[in-house]
């Protein structure tokens, strides 16, 4: 191993006996020290499996992981002291304070009393919740969770830390100041493997994108690279009614490199030149006299990724239980 | 792969304890977290005392006229019954807790963190231990306000309570099965009625097992939460009444320890493969 690798995972498969899922269904990456890896992919798509295994929470069926070359099930003990998790659902302790939540999980980590105290108070301001130190867990609002379940998670200074979707269901300001937090964190050194949904947050935070979808890995590479492969802006054009639609998607074949993706009365390009190609879009349909009842140009969302990788939509797909449960339709247009 | 490569805090953070200090550390953060959590929910505290106090004005005011024991008056006799049946009650909590635990997702942080794993468990079952201390001093006071006595000692008045909390150590281990299993708190709850049920009123708590009719009084004589009681009678009252002996405190002592050793493992069986 080389001893730049801070995680690694082999062919990880994981099977759950209740409805036979295929979480994980052959996974490998590797994280680098000091940077960030986003595991991206929809529900269900195992992300949260594969944190769980890294973290030493499950073991794989098969295939295996390391961190800092320690192997998470032969020497999970070494490398649960290695590694800091914050979830999706902050699991912290409603009923107890901020303050004492941190200490619970400081004193679990073996760390002395005087020195969990100390931390303690530092992660607090850090995390600006000296305020709310002494509320218990029942009075903060959900950015507020998120900041202490992170608070918590570091408070025994891990170098790798692994963050199960840090921002699902958070309002966009709590979203930017988590991802504040994430970066200071990575300026500092530590090594951040992080599971999202969205495609934004990947672009900000991650030097390399994983993403996933039925338990495996369908594409890697920089933001920068699966954007290119994918084109940098949509365009959406509606039409008055599905027939008028596919008639114009006949049109628009060979305008664009990608064949365009009809849904109904709506058809969707993802080009690199987006108002270029949007001109030569109207123009054609024009030309042919196809009545546009509206036209949009936007990035590409996760959604649009999956679209173009594996040819249908990053759907909806809960894992048993097991996996995270899917955030409303509302949440999720809220956070983008 | 040596350690060399590692960043040297994580070195500075290996245990330098043993592994048993550490596991009695880590159980007593557990017992200390749960313990915080249960003081923060008052209503929750009254009301759990409320029940057991209802217990011994029923039984004591509207039911116990009419049932007669001998050797003893009936509000001595009764008591013992109280204290087995509300820490047996209380046992309940333990599944509750862990249930709720697993449920949001603590246990699975637990998990992820390089303290003992037996102290979830042992951290829950001490927990309820201390707790079910305060409620053997409230039921002893409630007790005495309405007109029971010891009529042994002190000591062996103690002794017996020693026994009851001891025998619902035993049983929360039992319980902590429930809560493992249980897919979520209510359900926990569910399911630790039905045996609870006849263990506590098929048994000689609130009235002699000779009323019962003889297969019921096989089972109610020999099953351990009458044995419990009826050793506890032996110690708080002495040999008043033929319906308990000395015998009933080494049947108690066996069951309790019985139980101990066989429920304590497959409770924490059932946490590593708790997923």
């Amino acid at each position: 191993m080389a001893d730049s690798v801070a995680v690694e995972a082999h062919d990880l498969v994981k099977v759950f006996a209740k409805g036979n899922v295929r979480a994980l269904d052959g996974v490998s990456l590797e994280v680098a020290r000091g940077t960030v890896l986003g595991l991206l992919g929809p529900n269900g798509a195992g992300k949260t499996t594969a944190v769980r295994i890294l973290s030493t929470i499950l073991p794989p069926d098969s295939g295996h992981a390391a961190v800092f070359g320690h192997d998470v099930v032969k020497e999970a003990d070494t490398v649960r002291r290695l590694i800091g998790l914050a979830g999706q659902y902050a699991t912290v302790d409603e009923n107890l304070t901020g303050r004492e939540n941190i200490k619970m999980v400081g004193r679990l980590t073996h760390i002395s009393r005087k020195e969990v105290a100390r931390r303690a108070d530092a992660l607090l301001a850090q995390f600006e919740l000296t305020d709310a130190a002494n509320r218990t867990l029942k009075t903060y609002s959900g950015g507020m969770r998120r900041r202490l379940d992170l608070a918590a998670a570091l408070v025994g200074q891990p170098p790798v830390l692994f963050l199960d979707e840090p921002t699902t269901g958070l309002d966009p300001q709590s979203r930017q100041d988590l991802w504040m937090v994430i970066e200071k964190l990575v300026k500092g050194g530590t090594t951040v493997l992080l599971t999202t949904q969205y495609l934004e947050e990947a672009d900000r935070l991650a030097d390399q994108i994983v993403v996933v979808d039925h338990g495996k890995v369908i594409a890697q590479g920089t933001s920068a690279e699966l954007k290119a492969d994918l084109g940098t802006t949509v365009i959406s054009v509606n039409l008055a009614d599905a027939e008028g639609a596919t008639l114009a998607a006949e049109l628009l074949v060979g305008i664009t490199a990608k064949a365009p993706v009809l849904e109904g009365s709506t058809i969707e390009l993802t080009v690199e030149e987006g108002p270029r190609v949007a001109a030569e879009v109207l123009r054609t349909l024009d030309q042919h006299q196809v009545t546009v009842a509206g036209l949009t140009l936007r990035e590409p969302s996760l959604d649009d990724v999956f679209l173009s990788l594996t040819g249908h939509r990053a759907e909806i797909d809960d894992v048993g239980g097991d996996e995270e449960s899917p955030p409303s339709a509302s949440e999720r247009k809220k956070a983008r | 792969m040596t350690t060399a490569t590692l960043p040297p805090d994580v070195v500075s953070d290996a245990p330098p304890g043993g592994r048993l200090h550490w596991a009695i550390a880590d159980a007593v953060t557990v017992t200390w977290r749960n313990l915080i959590s249960y003081t923060r929910i008052p209503d929750a505290i009254f009301f759990s005392s409320v029940q057991p106090i209802m217990f011994v004005l029923l039984f004591r005011y509207v039911f116990g006229g009419a049932i007669s024991v001998p050797g003893v008056p009936y509000v001595d006799y009764l008591m013992a019954g109280i204290f087995v049946q509300t820490v047996m009650f209380g046992a309940v909590s333990t599944s509750v807790g862990l249930s709720e635990d697993l449920q949001k997702g603590l246990i699975e942080r637990f998990r992820a963190l390089p303290m003992a794993r037996s102290a979830v468990l042992a951290g829950r079952t001490t927990a309820d231990v201390v707790r079910n201390v305060g409620v053997v001093i409230i039921i002893t006071i409630v007790g005495y306000a309405v007109g029971f006595r010891i009529l042994t000692n002190v000591f062996e008045f103690i002794a017996a309570l020693l026994l009851i909390l001891f025998f619902a150590y035993a049983l929360s281990w039992g319980f902590a099965i429930i809560g493992l299993t249980a897919s979520n708190s209510e359900t926990a709850q569910l399911m630790a009625f039905p045996i609870l049920f006849p263990l506590t009123f098929a048994s000689s708590a609130f009235v002699p097992v000779t009323t019962m009719p003889g297969w019921l009084q096989a089972f109610a004589k020999n099953q351990p939460v009458s044995q419990v009681i009826d050793a506890s009678r032996q110690l708080m009252l002495g040999g008043k009444s033929p319906l308990w002996s000395t015998s009933n405190i080494y049947w108690a002592l066996a069951w309790t320890v019985g139980l101990l050793v066989v429920l304590a493992p497959l409770a924490v069986r059932k946490y590593r493969r708790t997923g």
